[in-house]
C-alpha cells in the first residue's frame, strides 16, 4: 500500500480553500473573499497575485495600494517559505491535470510513445514574458482573459457557463497530448512562481544511501527534470520547478526522499 | 572547429525558432485579446472607471460581486439569500471574462445607500473619489451606470394609455424620470403622461427597464457612451454662462482653401464646378 499523506494533504487543502472562497460568495463568510486575483484574508489581510497584478501595472493602470501590498504577501510567502506550493497545494487546476496524469499513467500511453514532445518546458517562460508584453500593447491583462486557473475557481464561485470547455481542453491536452502539458510547458503562471520560490526554504531532499534507483519518483513527478540527483548524490532538489507536491516522498518506499529546510551552508 | 560552427549554427537555429514562435504567439495574443475587449453592450457596477480604463484597472476578483449578494438587504422575509445584481461575466456571457456587469431586466441595481459594492473593490476600477458628494458621504445618486433610453413607439404611454411603471419604479422619482403632459389630440380629450428621462440625474440603475410593463422593455439601460451624443465646441448656449465654460478651452480651427482666402462677397459671386 502506497503512502499518500502529501496527496491527501495537498487535495485536503486545496478544497479547504475552494470551499472557503466558495462560501465567501454563497454564504457571505470572511474567511477568504474574492479570487486569486485579490483575496481578502479573513476580512483584513490583502493578497493577490503577483503576475497578474504585473500584468494589470504593464497595462498601465496604477492599481489600488491593497493590491501591491497583496501581490508583495504573496510574493514573499512563496519566496521565503513555500517555492511553488501554489501549484501543487493551491491551484485548482492542479486537480485536473493531475487526474489526466493518473489517466495517463494507468492507460500506459508513454510507454506506448504517444507523447507529442514538441513543447519545451522552457516555453512558459517565454509565455510569462509574453503576456506582460502582450498586456502593455493592448491594454488588458492578457493572461487573465483566458487564464483557466481562474475561469475554473471562478467557476466554483460564481458558476462555469460555457467556461468549462477551458478545463475540459486543459484536461484533454494534458492526456492525450502533451504529458504535464499545462502546468509543466505552459503556465505562465507556474513560470513565475518558478523564479518566485526558487530559492525558497522547504525543500525535499534526497537520502542516496537508502535509494534502490527504483525510479518511482521520477515516474510519479510532473517536473521530473528537478529529480536529477536521484541515486546519484544526497542533495536538496534545488530547482524552482519543484512545485513541494510531496508525491515523491510519498511513493518512494525507500525513505530516501523527504521535505526538510533548505541548507544554504552545504550548497 | 567544424564541431564549434555547427553548435553555434543549432545555437542560432534555436533561438531564432524560439523568438519567431514567440512573435508569432504574441500576435494570436494579442489579436485574441483585443477582440475580447470589444464588447460595447455592457453595463458595470457604480463607480467604474470608462470601459477601456475599466478592462485596464479590473482584477476580476469578484469582491464586488459578493457584496452586492451578501449585503444585508438583499435577504427574503425568511432570511434567504436573493440573487445579487452584479453577474461576474463568464464563458459564453460574451463579455471581458471575469468582470462584473449586470442585467437590469434579471436583477436591476437597487442602489444601496451604503454602495457595498464600491469599497469593496481593491484596484480602483470602482473609482470610490467618483461617488463621494460634498458632504464628503457616498452617494449613490452620483453614480452614472448607464442611461435610460425610451423607445416611444412601443411605450404604450405614448400611444395614449396610462401606465407610469418606470416612473414610479425610478429611485430617483420626478427627478430621473417625469411625465409630461400633452394633449391627445386623437381623441381631443385626454392626456399623454409621457416619461421623459433626464440624463443628468438618471443613474443607470435599470430598476425602470425591470419595472416596464411591455412585453420587450420600451425603456432600457444602455451604457452612458451609447446612449448619448456629443454637441461639440461649435454649440454654444450663448444664453447660458454655465455652458460657456465648457468650450473655454476651444480652440479655433482655421481650414484655409482657395476659398476661404477671398472675401464672402468674392467667393459667393465665384463660379464652381461641381
Amino acid at each position: 500500500m502506497k503512502n499518500m499523506k502529501y496527496l491527501l494533504l495537498r487535495r485536503v487543502t486545496q478544497f479547504l480553500i475552494l470551499f472557503l472562497y466558495f462560501g465567501a460568495n454563497a454564504y457571505g463568510w470572511h474567511m477568504l473573499e474574492g479570487t486569486f486575483g485579490t483575496s481578502h484574508l479573513f476580512g483584513i489581510i490583502p493578497l493577490a497575485d503577483p503576475y497578474t497584478t504585473v500584468q494589470v501595472l504593464a497595462s498601465g493602470f496604477v492599481l489600488g495600494a491593497d493590491v501591491l501590498l497583496g501581490a508583495l504577501i504573496i510574493t514573499v510567502f512563496y519566496m521565503v517559505v513555500g517555492g511553488r506550493a501554489f501549484c501543487s497545494w493551491v491551484c485548482p487546476i492542479n486537480m485536473v491535470t493531475d487526474l489526466a496524469n493518473w489517466i495517463r499513467r494507468k492507460l500506459k500511453l508513454d510507454k506506448e510513445e504517444v507523447n507529442y514532445r514538441f513543447l519545451k518546458r522552457r516555453t512558459r517562460y517565454w509565455i510569462m514574458v509574453l503576456g506582460i508584453i502582450v498586456s502593455a500593447v493592448v491594454g488588458v491583462a492578457a493572461f487573465e482573459v483566458l487564464s483557466p486557473i481562474t475561469i475554473m475557481q471562478r467557476g466554483i464561485i460564481f458558476g462555469f457557463g460555457a467556461g468549462i470547455s477551458v478545463i475540459i481542453a486543459i484536461f484533454l491536452f494534458d492526456l492525450f497530448g502533451v504529458r504535464n502539458g499545462w502546468c509543466g510547458h505552459l503556465c505562465p503562471l507556474g513560470a513565475a512562481y518558478s523564479l518566485i520560490g526558487s530559492k525558497s526554504l522547504i525543500r525535499v531532499k534526497h537520502n542516496h544511501e537508502n535509494c534502490t534507483n527504483c525510479m518511482d519518483c521520477k515516474v510519479v513527478c510532473p517536473e521530473n527534470q528537478v529529480l536529477h540527483m536521484i541515486n546519484k548524490s544526497s542533495i536538496s532538489v534545488t530547482d524552482g520547478e519543484c512545485t513541494n507536491c510531496g508525491r515523491c516522498v510519498d511513493v518512494c518506499n525507500d525513505d530516501a526522499l523527504e521535505f526538510s529546510i533548505r541548507s544554504f551552508a552545504k550548497k | 572547429m567544424a564541431n564549434s560552427d555547427n553548435n553555434r549554427r543549432k545555437f542560432m537555429a534555436t533561438t531564432l525558432q524560439s523568438v519567431g514562435l514567440t512573435a508569432l504567439g504574441g500576435l494570436l495574443w494579442s489579436g485574441y485579446t483585443d477582440e475580447v475587449k470589444a464588447s460595447p453592450l455592457v453595463l458595470r457596477p457604480p463607480g467604474a472607471l470608462p470601459e477601456e480604463d475599466f478592462l485596464k484597472a479590473c482584477i476580476k476578483c469578484g469582491l464586488c460581486a459578493e457584496a452586492c449578494v451578501n449585503r444585508n438587504s438583499n435577504k427574503n422575509s425568511d432570511g434567504t439569500q436573493r440573487a445579487g445584481t452584479l453577474k461576474m461575466a463568464k464563458g459564453g456571457d460574451h463579455r471581458m471574462i471575469g468582470t462584473p456587469f449586470f442585467i437590469p431586466t434579471e436583477v436591476p441595481c437597487y442602489m444601496c445607500d451604503d454602495i457595498p459594492c464600491v469599497p469593496a473593490c481593491p484596484s480602483g476600477a470602482l473609482d470610490m473619489p467618483s461617488l463621494i458628494n460634498e458632504k464628503k458621504e457616498l452617494d449613490i445618486n452620483l453614480a452614472n451606470m448607464g442611461l435610460a433610453v425610451v423607445h416611444k413607439e412601443s411605450c404604450v404611454a405614448f400611444w395614449g394609455i396610462q401606465c407610469d411603471a418606470c416612473y414610479r419604479a425610478c429611485p430617483i422619482m420626478d427627478e430621473a424620470i417625469t411625465l409630461e403632459y400633452q394633449k391627445n389630440e386623437r381623441t381631443g380629450k385626454h392626456a399623454f403622461l409621457l416619461p421623459i428621462v433626464h440624463s443628468d440625474v438618471c443613474t443607470g440603475c435599470g430598476l425602470c427597464e425591470k419595472a416596464c410593463i411591455t412585453e420587450e422593455p420600451a425603456i432600457f439601460v444602455l451604457p452612458v457612451e451609447q446612449a448619448t451624443g456629443k454637441a461639440g465646441d461649435h454649440y454654444v448656449k450663448g444664453w447660458d454662462k454655465a455652458d460657456q465654460e465648457r468650450v473655454k478651452d476651444a480652440k479655433e480651427i482655421k481650414t484655409e482653401t482657395e476659398r476661404s482666402q477671398k472675401e464672402a462677397s468674392d467667393y459667393l459671386n465665384m463660379e464652381v464646378d461641381y
